[in-house]
C-alpha cells in the first residue's frame, strides 16, 4: 500500500517518533547539538537555481509530487467512465488548484479547441442562438467562488467506514473561482417571451462529448446563479474540467455541471435523462427514489489529523483543520469533537463563509497522545445542522448511494497516526 | 478606500474637531456621522467642563471609537456595494451570436420526451435487436444484458430495490423507455456513439425490453407503439422531499455536552482493506458508487468446446452442436466441461441426475438448499421448467435469467448438458 498508507508512518517513524520522545524538540537537531543545515554553507545557499525561463508553465516542486489526484479502481469499469479524487488532505485554504482537482468523465476528457466550440441555445426562445467562444467573452462577466462535489462524494460509505483517507472518502470536491458569463444572460439574448410563464419552464443542458450527460434544470435556478463559465482560478478550464466551456450550477450536484457545454434547450418540462432517472437519483430503503434531488447539503470534514494525514510532531499544539460547505448558502458555525461526539467545541472559521464555497476551519489546540474520535459538524445560514450517518440511515437506509452527508469520524491513536471509523 | 476610511478615523481618534469633509455619494456613507458630530461635541464639552467629569469623557471617548468602527464599517459595505455588481441584466439584447439553422438544431436538438416526442420514425425487432446487440453492446453488457465486470447490468434485478444492494437496471428502476433510448442513439456504444442508425436503435432497445420480460420475442418496437410499452418503475419514484422529511428534524441549536452517554467504534475501514495504494491496481471487492452487482465472470468459450470432444454415443450430434450455441446464453456466468468451476452460476458438469443445489462450494438460493435437502433431482422434466422460466420454477433463484422460449433449445440445452456426462 503503500506508497501512500506507509508514506505517512515512515515518515511519522523518521521525523515523528524521536520528537515525540524527546517532547517535540523543535528546529531539528538542536537538542544534539547545533544544526548542520544552519551552522554549514549548504549548496543551495552558495550555487544557483534556475533560470527564469525553465519551466514556462510551472509545476509544483518534486518534494510536493505526493499531492495528486488519486483513482479507487473497483470502483468503475474503465478509467475513461470514472472519477478520482482531489487530495484534500494535502492543501490548504480554500481554492483547489485546477491541476489536483477531482475529474469525472462519462466518455473521457475530450480535447475540444476554443475554435471548434459552438453554443446553442434553442427550445422555447424567440431566437435560436449559435454563440461562438469569441461571443461569450463579449457578454458581461462576473466572478465567483463555488464548490464543486459529485453527489456520489461519500457514497461508499453508506454501507460502513469502508476507505482509508479523506481523499476517498470526501475529495470528489473542487473550490474555485469561476469567470463566465450569467446563463440568464445568454437566455435573453435568445428572448425568453416564447416560454411564457416561468413557472413550468425547464432548461436541458448537454456537453458535446459522446457521453451528453444532458440534465434538465428548473428556469427559477437557470436565471439565479448558473454560469456558463470558461476560466477557473483565473486561467482557462482544464481540459478534464470542460475546456472550453462548462456550466457552473452553484450549490447543485457536481453531474449537472456539464462541461463541454454545447446546448441549451428551454422546455416545457424535464428530458427524464439517463442521469437524471438510471442516475443520480436516491433509492431509499423501501425500494422508491427519490428523484431531482439537487441541493448537497451541508457538510464538513476535518482534513487534517486524517488517515492520509497522520500527527507526526509529537506532543504539544496541534492545529485541527477542515473544510465545510453548504449548497444552501453560507456555513455560520463547524463544532469539532475529539469524543465522538459526547462533547463539541466551537472551531474558528479561516474567514466568513461564502455563499456556496468551501470554508475552512480550524480549532488550535493541544495533543497530548491521547485517542481521539474526531468528528467535525458544518451548520449553514439556514439553520441546517450536518447529520449523523445513523440520521441519514433512519430517514433513507443505506442504498442512497449519492448525497451521503454525514458527519466522518477519525479514530487518532496515541501514535497519531488516524483510520477512518465508524462510531455508535 | 483606505483614504476615506482615513478621513474618518484620524480626527476622531484625535478627539479633535471633527471634519469630515467627503461628500459620498451614497446615502448610506453618511451613516453615524450625525452620531458621531454629537458624541464629539460632547466629548468637548465634558472636558472643558471640568476634570471631574474624566471618567465620564473616557467611557463617551469608547462610546464614540465604537460608533465610528460602526461607520466605518458601513462606508466599507457602501463603497463595496457600489463597486462589485453582478453583471448589468440587460433591457434588450447585444446583438452577439448568429441564428442557429434549422438543419443544425435538428442535428442536435435530439432528446427524447418521456412521451417520445423527438423519436424518428423507424422500428426494430428483438430478433434484429439480438444480433445487433451482441455486434455492439454485449462485449460490457454481456450477450444477456446481465453486465460484464463492472459494466451496467441492463436486465434484470427484479423486486431487488428494497434489498440490501439492489440491482438496478433497465428493467427493474429506468421509468421511462425514452431514456432508454435516447441514451442508446445519443452516447453508445462506449467509444462509438452516433453511429448506430435509428432502426438499430429501436432494435436495441426491443432487445432489452424482452432481456427484460417486458415483450414477447415476436415484437418490434416503432415510434409508432413505442408509447404504450409500459416499464416496471415508472411510479417508484418521488420528487426530493429533503425539505419535509430531513430539514426540520436537524435543526435548532446543536447539543454541545452530554450528547451520548457512551461511546464505541463500530466499524473500522482498515479491517476492509479497499482503500488503493498508489502504482497498484488493487481490484478488492465491496459496496460501490456504480452499483455494481456481483462479479460476473465470461467462461472463455475455448474450454466448453474442448470439453466438448467426447461425446456421449446416445445423443443426437446435430442437437448437442445446436445445444452449444443456445449455452452461449448461459456461459457468462456458468461453466462446464473438464476442469469447469463455478462462477457467479455453479458449473454443469454432470448436472442431468444430479441432485439440485449440490455443488459444494457454492453459495444457492434458499430454494435450491431446499432442493438439496429434499433431494430433488435434476431430470429432464425439472430441468425444462427451470430453463422455460426460472423464476417460476424456483422462486428467489439468484439466476438472472429471463428463460428459454423455444422448446428445441431447451431440448438442445440438455443435450448439450448431457454431452459431459461421464
Amino acid at each position: 500500500m503503500d506508497e501512500m498508507l506507509k508514506a505517512p508512518s515512515r515518515r511519522a517513524f523518521l521525523r515523528g517518533s524521536a520528537a515525540v520522545a524527546a517532547g517535540a524538540a523543535a528546529g531539528g537537531a538542536a537538542a544534539n547539538g547545533a544544526d548542520p543545515l544552519i551552522t554549514e554553507v549548504q549548496p543551495w545557499a552558495s550555487g544557483l537555481g534556475d533560470g527564469v525561463d525553465a519551466t514556462p508553465y510551472g509545476m509544483p516542486i518534486e518534494f510536493e509530487n505526493d499531492v495528486i489526484r488519486r483513482n479507487v479502481p473497483w470502483l468503475t469499469a474503465d478509467p475513461i467512465s470514472s472519477i478520482n479524487f482531489t487530495p484534500i488532505h494535502a492543501l490548504e485554504g480554500t481554492i483547489t488548484p485546477q491541476g489536483c482537482a477531482f475529474e469525472r468523465h462519462h466518455s473521457g476528457a475530450i480535447e475540444l479547441r476554443k475554435e471548434d466550440y459552438r453554443l446553442m441555445i434553442n427550445g422555447l426562445v424567440d431566437r435560436p442562438l449559435v454563440f461562438s467562444y469569441a461571443d461569450l467573452e463579449r457578454f458581461p462577466r462576473e466572478n465567483h467562488v463555488y464548490f464543486c462535489e459529485c453527489a456520489a462524494n461519500t457514497g461508499m460509505e453508506w454501507a460502513g467506514a469502508q476507505l482509508n483517507g479523506v481523499q476517498f472518502t470526501h475529495g470528489m470536491i473542487h473550490n474555485m473561482e469561476y469567470t463566465g458569463v450569467p446563463l440568464r444572460t445568454l437566455l435573453n439574448e435568445a428572448g425568453l417571451g416564447a416560454a411564457g410563464d416561468f413557472a413550468d419552464k425547464w432548461v436541458y443542458v448537454e456537453g458535446a462529448d459522446a457521453s451528453s450527460n444532458g440534465r434538465s434544470i428548473p428556469m427559477e435556478k437557470a436565471l439565479d446563479d448558473v454560469l456558463v463559465a470558461f476560466k477557473a482560478n483565473g486561467e482557462a478550464l482544464r481540459k478534464e474540467h470542460g475546456y472550453p466551456v462548462r456550466l457552473v450550477v452553484p450549490g447543485w450536484e457536481g453531474n449537472m455541471w456539464v462541461k463541454w457545454l454545447r446546448r441549451v434547450e428551454v422546455m416545457d418540462g424535464p428530458v427524464e435523462s439517463r442521469e437524471e432517472t438510471s442516475k443520480y437519483t436516491d433509492v431509499l430503503e423501501d425500494g422508491t427514489a427519490r428523484k431531482w434531488t439537487w441541493v448537497m447539503d451541508a457538510k464538513s470534514v476535518i482534513t487534517s489529523p486524517s488517515p492520509q494525514s497522520p500527527i507526526t510532531h509529537g506532543h504539544g499544539p496541534l492545529v485541527i483543520t477542515g473544510l465545510a460547505w453548504s449548497g444552501h448558502g453560507k456555513i455560520t458555525r463547524v463544532d469539532v469533537s475529539k469524543d465522538g461526539g459526547i462533547t463539541w467545541e466551537k472551531a474558528r472559521l479561516g474567514k466568513q463563509g461564502d455563499s456556496k464555497a468551501l470554508t475552512r476551519f480550524y480549532l488550535d489546540t493541544e495533543w497530548l497522545g491521547e485517542q481521539w474520535l474526531l468528528q467535525a459538524r458544518a451548520m449553514d445560514e439556514t439553520g441546517y445542522i450536518q447529520p449523523t450517518k445513523h440520521q441519514l440511515r433512519e430517514v433513507r437506509g443505506e442504498n442512497s448511494i449519492y448525497h451521503n452527508n454525514c458527519i466522518q469520524t477519525w479514530y487518532v491513536n496515541a501514535e497519531g497516526m488516524a483510520e477512518n471509523v465508524e462510531v455508535s | 478606500m483606505s483614504k476615506s476610511l482615513n478621513t474618518i478615523y484620524i480626527p476622531a481618534i484625535g478627539g479633535a474637531a471633527l471634519v469630515i469633509g467627503l461628500a459620498y455619494g451614497l446615502a448610506n456613507r453618511d451613516y453615524a456621522k450625525d452620531k458621531i458630530q454629537r458624541l464629539e461635541d460632547r466629548v468637548a464639552q465634558v472636558e472643558t467642563h471640568a476634570t471631574t467629569h474624566a471618567e465620564t469623557a473616557t467611557g463617551l471617548r469608547a462610546q464614540l471609537a465604537q460608533v465610528e468602527a460602526e461607520a466605518a464599517e458601513a462606508v466599507a459595505l457602501a463603497m463595496s456595494a457600489s463597486l462589485t455588481e453582478p453583471a448589468p441584466k440587460p433591457e434588450g439584447t447585444y446583438g452577439l451570436g448568429r441564428q442557429a439553422l434549422p438543419e443544425e438544431i435538428a442535428a442536435w436538438d435530439v432528446d427524447i420526451r418521456p412521451d417520445g416526442t423527438g423519436l424518428p420514425p423507424g422500428r426494430g425487432d428483438v430478433w434484429t435487436g439480438d444480433e445487433v446487440f451482441a455486434d455492439y453492446c454485449a462485449a460490457c453488457h454481456g450477450d444477456f444484458a446481465e453486465g460484464v465486470d463492472n459494466w451496467p447490468v441492463l436486465a434484470g434485478g427484479f423486486d431487488t430495490l428494497a434489498d440490501k444492494d439492489p440491482v438496478k437496471t433497465v428493467g427493474s428502476y429506468w421509468p421511462y423507455l425514452s431514456t432508454v433510448w435516447d441514451y442508446v442513439h445519443r452516447s453508445m456504444p462506449f467509444g462509438g456513439a452516433q453511429t448506430l442508425t435509428d432502426d438499430e436503435v429501436y432494435a436495441i432497445v426491443a432487445y432489452i425490453l424482452y432481456s427484460n420480460d417486458l415483450v414477447d420475442d415476436d415484437f418490434e418496437l416503432s415510434h409508432e407503439n413505442f408509447a404504450e410499452v409500459a416499464m416496471y418503475n415508472t411510479d417508484g419514484f418521488i420528487v426530493d422531499d429533503r425539505a419535509e422529511t430531513e430539514y426540520p428534524i436537524w435543526s435548532g441549536e446543536p447539543c454541545m455536552e452530554n450528547c451520548k452517554d457512551r461511546v464505541e467504534i463500530t466499524m473500522r475501514a482498515s479491517i476492509l482493506d479497499v482503500t488503493p495504494a498508489d502504482g497498484e491496481d488493487q481490484a478488492a471487492a465491496g459496496h460501490s458508487m456504480s452499483d455494481q452487482q456481483e462479479e460476473v465472470v465470461i467462461m472463455a468459450s475455448t474450454t466448453a468446446q474442448d470439453a466438448a470432444a467426447p461425446m456421449a454415443a446416445a445423443l443426437d450430434p446435430a442437437l448437442v452442436a445446436s445445444g452449444e450455441k443456445v449455452f452461449r446464453k448461459c456461459a457468462s456466468c456458468h461453466m462446464v466441461g473438464d476442469g469447469a468451476k463455478n462462477r457467479s452460476g455453479p458449473h454443469l458438469t454432470g448436472i442431468m441426475g444430479r441432485t439440485q443445489g449440490s455443488i459444494d462450494g457454492f453459495s444457492y438460493s434458499g430454494g435450491f438448499q431446499t432442493a438439496a435437502n429434499e433431494g430433488r433431482v435434476w431430470d429432464e422434466e425439472a430441468m425444462a421448467a427451470f430453463l422455460t422460466k426460472p423464476k417460476s420454477y424456483m422462486a428467489g433463484t439468484k439466476m438472472s435469467f429471463a428463460g428459454l422460449r423455444n422448446e428445441k433449445d431447451i431440448d438442445a440445452i440438455i443435450a448439450y448438458l448431457r454431452s459431459f456426462d461421464g
